[in-house]
């Protein structure tokens, strides 16, 4: 950074708002589809390991061991298979995604209390309508919990992505430090931080809504 | 009573083992329609057990049970349930559900329009004692343990079911609201003709709502009778210590004054003596009688004698291994 030059300079921000309105989308775009992906894959082999227990290990340990790769490393791994793409970008995210999401899944489930279930089987309630009208609704306070902690975590991967190409604000942080200029690397940081804050507060607002029975007394 | 509703429930050798462990040995009894037949017994004893193989929650080892003459095993489980009301000790109520919703469980399920349930909701909710306009919409916990089980209550009869089991249901709450609960519903089942199968440890509670008395140990069933019969001549040793030494006053809260053949009426000894009224219970009479320091009470009906009634006579009846 040459000395005597400000922090920030509105006047780069303000000829680059264009592209960082762009950039926002992108991340946007990266982080929705990531945890939906997630979401989706998470539900299906929590499912399965609720079903048949003797996967539960097995199922939970991969999504471990996925979640201990460092980003990089998983990202240099995979560009030789699909490139310096958006494939590659949500493999990482998405498998970044599973562990957290797939243990909320399942312990919120699991944490349902046997009592409610015994009575809804007992009032002739079939195992389906269990699991989608009692046991899902009341898992779903932990399983957003999981949802928040995968955005906010994808949100900061995302970044990290702009090293193969895609990344969104990340994109900033490396221009920043490329050309040596703080604007653009505080307009990454800033920009992303709180973009995963106000995403972080969606989220609450719109749990609270889908659970009224949990914020009585 | 409203005869017609209730359906018969008839276990046959029912047996159902877990490993070595036998939870309930042949067990055969039958529970007429419209009565209330209560399961009593030590803790581990097959109360819970015998109660679940009914709606099949639990499927029995051998032997069958008939439903007015149907096997339930030929049943499809969940159609089978629907038409049983089930009710347990923690509730089971629905937590994310608001109280309206929960007691609407079955005839939903059911597919009732919308219009019959919502009807069905208030008047349910009106004969437990909740106001559906200030409790319609809470949730179960914004209500008190008392009212958690009303709803709980409420939400088993509301298909209007021929047959409700229930499992220790007024265990979790205080004495005082467990009267009261045990009263309201003695008159809902009174008023609805519902067969009921109720299980509790409390002697108290099975003598107070049987129409019949299933006492069980280990498995078995030890004696069935009515409530008056057990407490007169309980059938061995372990059912007189399950009962109490204090049986014989238990059996006084059964019997009313006018059921006793009254002394005539000696004029001389009249003034001063306590005067009782014929559905008086002999449990209470003796604790007036006891109080006022009166050998003799006079029994009337309105401005009519009926006749006198001595502390010899309630003895009597206290002295219940004898035929009354
Ligand atoms: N799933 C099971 N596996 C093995 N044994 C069981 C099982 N369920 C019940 N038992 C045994 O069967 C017996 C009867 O149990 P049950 O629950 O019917 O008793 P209970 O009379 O309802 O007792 P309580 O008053 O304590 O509720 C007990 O000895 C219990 O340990
Ligand atoms: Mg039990």
């Amino acid at each position: 950074m040459t000395p005597g030059e400000p922090l920030i300079r509105w006047d780069w921000i303000a000829s680059h708002a264009g592209e960082i309105s762009l950039r926002i989308g992108e991340h946007l775009e990266l982080t929705v589809i990531a945890v939906v992906v997630g979401l989706v894959i998470a539900f299906g082999l929590a499912f399965v390991a609720l079903r048949l227990p003797a996967l539960s290990a097995p199922i939970t340990g991969t999504a471990g061991i996925l979640y201990t790769i460092p980003s990089l490393a998983l990202f240099a791994f995979l560009v030789p298979h699909t490139g310096l793409s958006v494939l590659t970008a949500e493999i990482g995210l998405v498998s970044y995604t599973l562990l957290i999401l797939i243990r909320n899944i399942i312990s919120g489930i699991r944490g349902v209390p046997s009592d409610v279930r015994d009575a809804a089987l007992g009032m002739g309630y079939t195992p389906q309508q269990i699991l989608w009208r009692i046991e899902l609704p009341l898992a779903l306070a932990v399983i957003f919990a999981g949802i928040r902690v995968a955005t906010i975590t994808t949100i900061g991967l995302v970044t990290v992505t702009a090293l193969i190409g895609q990344g969104g604000l990340g994109y900033f942080i490396l221009l920043g430090i490329q050309l040596f200029f703080s604007t653009p690397l505080l307009v990454g940081a800033l920009g992303s931080i709180t973009f995963a804050v106000v995403a972080d507060g969606a989220l609450v607002l719109v749990q609270r809504a889908l659970t009224p029975w949990t914020r009585l007394r | 009573m409203a005869e017609s509703r209730g359906a018969t429930v008839e276990f046959r050798s029912v047996t159902k083992r877990y490993g070595d462990t036998i939870a309930v040995d042949r067990l055969s009894f039958t529970v007429p329609a419209g009565r209330i037949c209560v399961l009593v017994g030590p803790s581990g004893c097959g109360k819970t057990t015998s109660l679940r193989m009914v709606n099949r929650l639990i499927e029995p080892t051998s032997g069958e049970i008939l439903i007015d003459g149907q096997n339930v095993l030929a049943e499809d489980p969940t159609q089978l349930r629907r038409r049983i009301g089930y009710v347990i000790q923690q509730t089971g109520l629905f937590p994310h559900q608001t109280v309206a919703d929960n007691i609407a469980t079955v005839p939903r399920l059911l597919g009732w329009p919308k219009e019959r349930i919502q009807l069905r909701v208030d008047e349910l909710m009106k004969l437990i004692g909740l106001d559906p306009g200030r409790m319609r919409r809470r949730y179960p916990a914004q209500l008190s343990g008392g009212e958690r089980q009303r709803v709980g209550v409420a939400r088993a009869m509301a298909a209007e079911p021929p047959l409700m089991l229930m499992d220790e249901p007024f265990a979790a709450v205080d004495p005082i609201v467990r009267e009261r609960l045990q009263n309201e519903f003695l008159r809902l089942q009174r008023a609805q003709g519902i067969t009921v199968i109720f299980v509790t440890h409390d002697i108290d509670e099975a003598i107070k709502l049987g129409d019949r008395v299933a006492v069980m140990r280990l498995g078995h069933l030890v004696q069935y009778a009515p409530p008056g019969e057990l407490l007169a001549r309980p059938a061995d040793d372990f059912v007189a210590k399950f009962v109490g030494s204090d049986r014989g006053l238990k059996r006084l809260s059964l019997l009313t004054v006018g059921g006793v053949e009254l002394a005539p009426l000696d004029r001389a000894k009249l003034d001063g003596a306590p005067v009782l009224s014929p559905s008086m219970s002999l449990r209470d009479a003796l604790a007036v009688m006891l109080s006022s320091e009166a050998q003799e009470a006079t029994v009337m009906e309105g401005d009519r004698y009926l006749g006198a009634l001595t502390l010899q006579q309630i003895g009597r009846m206290l002295r219940v291994d004898e035929p009354a």
